[in-house]
């Protein structure tokens, strides 16, 4: 079971970087802390560094859109794990849409490196200090960011389209 | 007397070489672009992306029983495994306690799922030394899998097996009949398979020191599941974070010691005697019960009932339109796939359709190591490596 408790890890973070933690959030048993962008890579390695905590896997990284919160629309959410204490932890950062950049932390989590691509592709998260920060399961033609929520699928009861010829 | 000037200055001309998009080796399509000195790779360059299917943006369309077909097509060589992962993420956003019958149920099944992925991954690697024998030996029980899912759910490679709640239906008593058939059937024919290959000289030869990594790399790289246990860290979301009553089993989990081709095929092998045993157990422990939690909002009332009784009519209608209201949140929830964790990050707001959905695909995160693992080895040592290390294009691509 783990040893380190969710409060724990919060503590350490807000102490060491009280001016960087937003927001935090405890939901289904894992802790959620909202931080600054430009700290993202000091506070990974700091977790990952730390004596007790050793946050030393990089579970996920992933984007997240939100068009309504203006001045922080894109985010990029990272889950951590510590193998010794078996306890996890999600981390978010926020950033603009108008100027999107994120330090990449492909310097602490080699694992990143991809899952950053992935990321840029979908939602164009510039991952500022990434080594090859192109697209990776996208055409590199294209020139949007298909995950963003103003590209929206299209709508399942819409009359204009003739189907008939389907059967439906 | 005349002196003959002599150079010694070798200058190595590289090949560019194209392993794929489709390459009978590749299992899959997925490109590298090799940069080859004679036998030898210097580099490897990947292209990942040709199956993409945009997963995550139409699951932010669909209801959320509608993503299980999605899952199916992840890595389609365990899609029971992905099915059962995505019920219990939503079961752990809607906060719902299974029976004990479904876990078990969902256990038998997962663990059916495991063989049949190990199976085909391990005796690939056959066929990429060129024995094809234990491939078509073990083939047939792949398909008695896929016989017992076929009465359970209907359907055998992309399953939709399952659902959130519990189980479709209850095992029949032919389904039942064939696990127990396979339970007591198969142990001969995989120890046939290991008598083919495991103490085979040539086979040995040809993988024991392809594509190693250690540890520290494959963790760096976010190795997860049977490749990052060959490197040497027992690490298994099932003992580490257990899910559907797996702490009610009994069950080692083999490590290696090289993470080297022949240690993964190794992991591989045992892991397949370990999801024997747990089949066992949870076979001949089946508790008595419900097939299904009391989810009215989300399992499908029995079809009786819908013409009879006007709230399973309600339910049936509020189900199938996607209509029933689901808590705010964010969850993540990992389940071990055939390949490693393979992880759900799903964030609702309130409404019909997740507002985002994320797959961590084992596959995707540890397939970036495979050319720090080949570099420096000669091309049919990168075969046996990719072969090994269980590229799932389904799962690479999404």
């Amino acid at each position: 079971m783990s040893t380190i408790s969710n409060g724990y890890i919060l503590n350490e973070v807000s102490e060491q970087f009280p001016d960087s933690v937003i927001d935090s959030l405890e939901s289904y048993g894992m802790q959620s802390i909202e931080v600054k962008a430009n700290d993202i890579v000091a506070i990974l390695s700091f977790l990952k560094s730390h004596p007790q905590i050793q946050m030393n896997f990089l579970t996920d990284v992933c984007g997240i859109h939100y068009p309504d919160q203006i001045g922080k629309e894109l985010g990029a959410v990272y889950h951590l794990h510590s193998f010794t204490n078996n306890v996890r932890l999600r981390l978010k950062c926020f950033v603009p849409a108008e100027k999107p950049e994120v330090p990449s932390i492909t310097s602490v989590f080699e694992a990143a490196n991809w899952q950053e691509r992935e990321t840029f592709d979908f939602y164009g998260i510039e991952f500022v200090g990434h080594p090859n920060l192109t697209r990776i399961l996208n055409v590199d033609e294209m020139d949007y960011f298909p995950l963003r929520k103003e590209y929206p699928l299209e709508d399942q009861t819409r009359t204009d389209k003739d189907d008939s010829y389907f059967g439906r | 007397m005349e002196t003959i000037e002599t150079s010694y200055d070798y200058k190595p001309e590289f090949t560019q070489l194209n392993l794929g998009p489709t390459h009978p080796a590749t299992h899959g399509i997925f490109q590298n672009i090799l940069t080859m000195d004679g036998e030898i790779i210097v580099n490897a360059e990947q292209t990942v992306g040709y199956i993409h299917r945009a997963f995550e943006k139409i699951a932010e369309k669909r209801p959320y029983y509608q993503v299980t077909p999605l899952t199916d097509r992840l890595n389609y060589c365990s899609s029971p495994i992905n099915n059962m992962g995505w019920h219990m993420t939503v079961e752990k956003l809607l906060g719902v306690e299974t029976p004990k019958r479904v876990d078990y149920m969902r256990i038998i099944i997962m663990e059916f799922a495991r063989i049949a992925d190990h199976l085909i991954c391990n005796s690939v690697i056959g066929v990429d030394v060129g024995a094809l024998t234990g491939f078509t030996y073990v083939f047939q029980w792949r398909e008695k899998i896929y016989d017992i899912y076929e009465e359970i759910c209907g359907a055998r490679l992309t399953t939709n097996i399952g659902r959130i709640g519990g189980l479709e239906r209850d095992f029949s008593p032919a389904c039942l009949k064939k696990i127990k058939e396979f339970i007591a059937e198969f142990p001969a024919a995989l120890t046939e398979f290991t008598n083919l290959l495991e103490r085979n000289r040539i086979f040995m030869d040809r993988t024991i020191g392809a594509g190693p990594i250690s540890v520290d790399r494959a963790l760096a790289y976010g190795f997860t599941g049977p490749n990052l246990r060959a490197a040497g860290l027992d690490y298994d979301v099932r003992v580490m974070n257990p899910y559907c009553s797996y702490q009610d089993f009994d069950f080692v989990i083999p490590i290696g010691t090289q993470g080297d081709t022949y240690d993964r095929f190794m992991v591989r092998q045992q892991e397949m005697w370990e999801s024997l045993k747990i089949v066992k157990q949870a076979f001949e422990n089946l508790p008595e019960g419900k097939f299904f939690a009391d989810v009215p909002d989300f399992f499908l009332p029995p079809k009786e009932e819908v013409y009879q009784n006007m709230e399973a009519l309600i339910f049936h209608f509020k189900i199938v339109m996607g209509e029933a209201d689901v808590p705010v949140g964010e969850v993540y929830h990992a389940v071990e796939g055939g390949n490693g964790e393979l992880g759900y990050y799903l964030v609702s707001d309130g409404g019909r359709a997740a507002y985002r959905l994320h797959f961590r695909r084992p596959c995707f995160i540890y397939y970036q190591a495979y050319p720090e693992m080949i570099k420096g080895s000669t091309l049919s040592d990168a075969i046996v490596t990719m072969s090994s290390m269980n590229v799932i294009a389904g799962e690479l691509d999404a």
